[in-house]
């Protein structure tokens, strides 16, 4: 295990049994969210990984409060810092929004608003949560620009979004969500609309802002290459649900679940392997069961067999522990031969 | 900006010299000339006669056409056959009350029309947002002639609380500055010559920005729903920004941008409507002038106007594209 697992045990976020159901008027209800728990710890990089449509950006927005009220359900609980998030006052969550959890989004040109300075979307934040005089708070989103690495902040500042890059874009969002130093960032595919070479760019400075700050963070992405870079714990998606949860290392090491070896086999590693044929996974993430009949992940796994298309005394496919520090949800797990740990047996077991 | 400006001008050269072809020929085609009108229908031709040369409208229609270019780049479009006088002091009198009545009916369609449209939008779905869409369907559908006449009717006529025509009580015997009578009332402390002018102003510029109104009702509506969706919004709301500064800064101010495009479209559309108005209210503005000058086959008139009107409404475009160059910087970026 991580020697993060030894951190002070108060979490400052705990997600449990956390589902949203859209309900929209003449539309079946989709499970967007279907029972996702965990936790994150100060300091800690959690990563929540999985193909498009899995349901992470909704966990995000669910985690934040930012779903919209009507036509949405959400059940379970987010505790921040202590604190109850689910059915929490609007006024409440606006106080911790910005201040003391901030967010980071995918599309740095839509998520800026484009008729408004950079540098009033940066100072309207600190304004908001801080008692600072107009002039101070300018010279603080100076200091925040330089930050996060834009030249010349101060000419910056006076420039629209569409004056920026996509690479600048994307540190002057993260300037903003790092304004009031938030105890926990939640970065929603940060990296995903930009060149290659920015997104590295945009990965270390992430993580170099992490490191300094001791800020949690929570790191959504369809890209495991990004988790092989930041992450120390993983969650893998599929349909809603959290399907295998392991420390970076073993995951990249010895996934369990079809799905993360066929994640993995999919993309480019970068720690050997250079020669491995790249294999996609069968089908598309829209050739999936519902849950309650089976295993969602079945009609595209090459391990399946009857018994992961129904339910087995009574339960469906649940999450189970899975060794020291991993979770599994899977009846027919991937199996390495020699096991020094010797717990690799429980989801063969059942 | 300034060459913009400048090359937007320039385009008016051509725009002005195609349109005064088009209305020469045009009112030259209308059955009756102006002599027929000036002189009855039974008139002598030896009168017809008289009066065309008089007129100088016996000549070929390619030297008048000269003629008249060549005096109207000099602001001077003749005199009008049916007031006699000179068609340009004419324009300048009465374009102001044209002016008067397109901004007062604008103010009505936007600040009625925002409002209604933004609270229609946050309400979506309610009593307040079905009936503010249906109204809009049939404010753009009804008749500014009909809509005028009833108005007049109903508030000027049957119970008397606004006046129902002219610009200003005559027994007023306001001085006259700019020929913007409100205006002119401020400027001279005449309070109650201003606001005998505002009242004159109430019923048409209702009538006038009935369309208006709606339309912006619509465009608001449509654009508010769209900008609370956008990922910006998002963004704001991820701030823990108060609700009333993601209002203001951040659906607002975007979601005006389409309105205001919009508001910038009908300015062709109120002059227009202008017309009709000023028609129902006997309004001494430039569109019952012409209204006039119709059927008394005033060529003068009617030359000058509508072109001088052509470069009031070009002006008043470039205005529109400055001010939405202010509004959005994507814009004034090109
Ligand atoms: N506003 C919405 N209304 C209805 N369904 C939605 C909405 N937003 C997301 N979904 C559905 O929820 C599921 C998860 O979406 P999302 O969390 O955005 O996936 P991703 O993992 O790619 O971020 C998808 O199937 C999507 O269609
Ligand atoms: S439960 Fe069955 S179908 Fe689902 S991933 Fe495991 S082996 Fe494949
Ligand atoms: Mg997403």
């Amino acid at each position: 295990m991580q020697p993060l697992s030894a951190m002070p045990a108060e979490p400052v976020l705990e997600v449990e049994e956390l589902a949203v159901r859209f309900t929209r008027r003449g539309e079946q209800p989709t499970r967007a969210v279907d029972g996702v728990s965990f936790t994150v710890a100060p300091g800690e990089t959690v990563g929540l990984v999985g193909e498009s449509g899995c349901g992470k950006s909704v966990t995000s927005l669910a985690v934040m409060g930012l779903l919209p009220r009507r036509g949405v359900e959400v059940s379970g609980s987010v505790r921040f810092q202590g604190q109850e998030l689910v059915g929490a006052p609007d006024a409440t969550l606006r106080r911790l929004r910005g201040a003391d959890m901030a967010m980071v989004f995918q599309d740095p040109l839509s998520s800026l608003n484009p008729t408004v300075p950079i540098g009033t979307q940066v100072t309207e934040v600190l304004l908001e949560h801080r008692d600072l005089s107009r002039k101070e708070a300018t010279d603080e989103a100076t200091g925040l620009l330089d930050k996060v690495g834009i030249p010349d902040p101060r000419r910056r500042l006076k420039e629209y979004p569409h004056q920026l890059s996509g690479g600048m874009r994307q540190r002057a969002l993260i300037a903003m969500a790092l304004a009031c130093s938030p105890r926990l960032l939640i970065a929603d595919e940060p990296t995903t609309a930009l060149d290659v070479t920015i997104q590295a760019q945009i990965l270390e400075l992430l993580r170099e802002l992490v490191v300094d700050t001791g800020t949690a963070l929570v790191m959504i992405t369809h890209d495991l290459g990004v988790v092989a870079g930041l992450c120390d714990r993983v969650h893998v998606m599929y349909a809603g649900k959290i399907i295998e949860t392991a420390d970076r290392h073993d995951l990249f090491a010895r996934p369990r679940q079809p799905y993360t070896g066929g994640l993995l086999a999919s993309v480019p590693r970068l720690d050997g392997g250079r020669g491995a044929p790249l294999t996609p996974i069968r089908g598309s993430a829209r050739d999936t069961i519902p849950w309650a009949e089976g295993c969602a992940f079945a009609p595209r796994c090459d391990n399946a067999q009857d018994d992961c298309l129904t339910e087995v005394a009574g339960s469906t496919v649940s999450l189970e522990p899975d060794g020291p520090g991993r979770e599994l949800r899977c009846r027919h797990p991937i199996q390495y031969p020699p096991s020094p740990a010797g717990a690799t047996a429980l989801g063969a077991a059942r | 900006m300034l060459r913009f400006i400048v090359r937007r001008l320039l385009q008016l050269i051509p725009i002005l010299l195609g349109l005064s072809v088009l209305l020469f020929a045009w009112l030259r085609a209308l059955p009756g000339g102006p002599a027929q009108a000036a002189l009855g229908e039974r008139a002598t031709p030896e009168a017809i006669a008289r009066y065309n040369e008089l007129f100088g409208l016996d000549e070929p229609i390619l030297v008048q056409y000269l003629r008249f270019l060549g005096r109207a780049v000099r602001l001077d479009f003749g005199t009008s056959a049916r007031t006699g006088r000179a068609v340009t002091t004419e324009f300048f009198e009465r374009m102001p009350g044209t002016v008067e009545l397109t901004v007062f009916a604008l103010i009505f369609a936007v600040g009625v029309g925002i409002p209604l449209g933004y609270l229609a939008a946050r309400r979506h779905g309610s009593w307040l947002d079905s009936t503010s869409v249906i109204g809009s369907l049939l404010g753009v559908a009804i008749p500014v002639f009909f809509l005028a006449y009833l108005l007049r009717l109903l508030f000027a006529v049957e119970l008397g609380w606004l006046p129902g025509s002219g610009r200003q009580d005559v027994r007023m015997d306001a001085t006259r500055i700019t020929n913007f009578y409100v205006l002119d009332g401020l400027m001279t402390r005449e309070w109650d010559a201003a606001w005998d002018a505002v009242l004159h102003l109430i019923l048409p510029a209702i009538a006038l920005g009935t369309i208006p109104l709606a339309i912006i009702v619509r465009i608001t509506r449509a654009s508010v729903l769209d900008v609370v969706n956008e990922d910006y919004v998002r963004t704001a709301n991820a701030k823990g920004l108060a609700m009333s500064t993601v209002r203001r800064r951040h659906i607002i101010r975007n979601a005006l941008l389409p309105v205001s495009t919009t508001i910038g479209l009908q300015a062709g559309l109120l002059l227009s409507g202008a017309v009709l108005t000023e028609t129902v209210f006997a309004f001494g503005g430039v569109g019952s002038a012409i209204y006039d000058a119709l059927f008394a086959r005033d060529f003068a008139l009617l030359q000058g106007f509508i072109l001088m009107l052509a470069v009031v409404y070009v002006l008043v475009n470039l205005l529109v594209d400055i001010s939405y160059g202010l509004l959005d910087p994507r814009v004034r970026a090109r």
